[in-house]
């Protein structure tokens, strides 16, 4: 299976990068373009069959390493 | 006295601190590399110095505080052993758990290297009770993802119970509260963004970063 992890700085958290692109798209003429959030896709393979439990295995994976639940949410989907 | 740097790939000021601790106590220094399974015996202090351990991927420290030798740091933390991290140090103990909040990109996007003066908020800690009279302490920082960030109620906490060590007196890099240091609930764990190890004799523009090593050492 493969697996595609998104993560986010939570909403409540200031993305510095997110305003810094939302500032030059609107130096563009991109004026209808708000909210601007960047953010990263990981992607692998993993082992298995069991849908619900590669996905469980995948959210470990997630709170344990790919993001830092503190700042950053995660949405997992599986292909 | 007995003190270990751990050196991670990427760690840059690892020699810093080492110099820093021997000059400003007399305390040896062993340096650990990340992979060791086992610490040293009878430490005093653990540093986790500055730098860009594992080149910053993924997120600043996070692979860091996955490494072998972070286990022993946790366990040693645990038995009460003194523990400080510097800049990168402080964010693999936040991404390790040690430590509350998360640090987050520079507020203006800007990686800032300059000395900063700090308010030392606690004194009573076993690192900083060397900065009783004066309350103050001049040291440099360098770093780009220095901006501290933890939820309002958990900054309400850690403010309530004084782990609030290091304050920014103007703060360049938009942390949250204007911390930049700070202590665990117990009280042995440190992480502070500015460099203690660049600012420990005056030649260096301060000597005051040298006053916490010495308070780390003198409550061991």
């Amino acid at each position: 299976m493969k697996a595609k992890v998104h993560v986010f700085l939570k909403p409540g958290v200031l993305d510095v990068q997110g305003k810094a692109i939302e500032g030059a798209v609107h130096t563009l003429g991109f004026g209808g373009v708000s909210d601007v959030r960047v953010g990263r896709m990981i992607e692998f393979d993993i082992a298995g069959t069991d849908r619900a439990a590669v996905e469980a295995e995948v959210k470990t994976l997630c709170d344990r390493l790919l993001a830092n639940t503190v700042i950053e949410s995660y949405r997992v989907e599986l292909i | 006295m007995k003190s270990a740097v751990i050196v991670f790939p990427g760690s840059n000021c690892d020699r810093d601190c080492k110099v820093a601790i021997e000059r400003s106590t007399g305390s040896s220094v062993d340096m650990v590399w990340h992979q060791e399974t086992a610490l040293p015996s009878g430490l005093d202090l653990i540093v986790l110095p500055g730098g860009f351990s594992y080149g910053d991927y993924l997120r600043c420290g996070a692979m860091a505080a996955l490494s072998p030798v972070m286990a022993e740091v946790k366990a040693a933390a645990e038995r009460g052993v003194a523990v400080v991290g510097i800049c990168n140090g402080f964010q693999v103990l936040c991404e390790a758990g040690m430590l509350p909040g998360a640090l987050l990109r520079n507020a203006k996007l800007k990686y800032i290297c300059k000395a900063v003066t700090l308010d030392v908020t606690n004194t009573q800690t076993r690192f900083s009770t060397g900065y009783a009279a004066s309350r103050e302490a001049v040291m440099t920082v360098g770093n780009g993802e220095g901006n501290f960030f933890a939820e309002e109620a958990e900054l309400d906490r850690i403010e309530g119970e004084g782990q609030v060590v290091f304050r920014y007196r103007d703060n360049p890099n938009g942390s949250a509260r204007n911390i930049a240091g700070i202590v665990n609930g117990k009280g042995n764990v440190l992480g502070l963004m500015p460099h203690p190890d660049r600012s420990f004799e005056g030649e260096l523009g301060s000597a005051d970063g040298a006053l916490l090593f010495q308070s780390a050492l003198a409550s061991a």
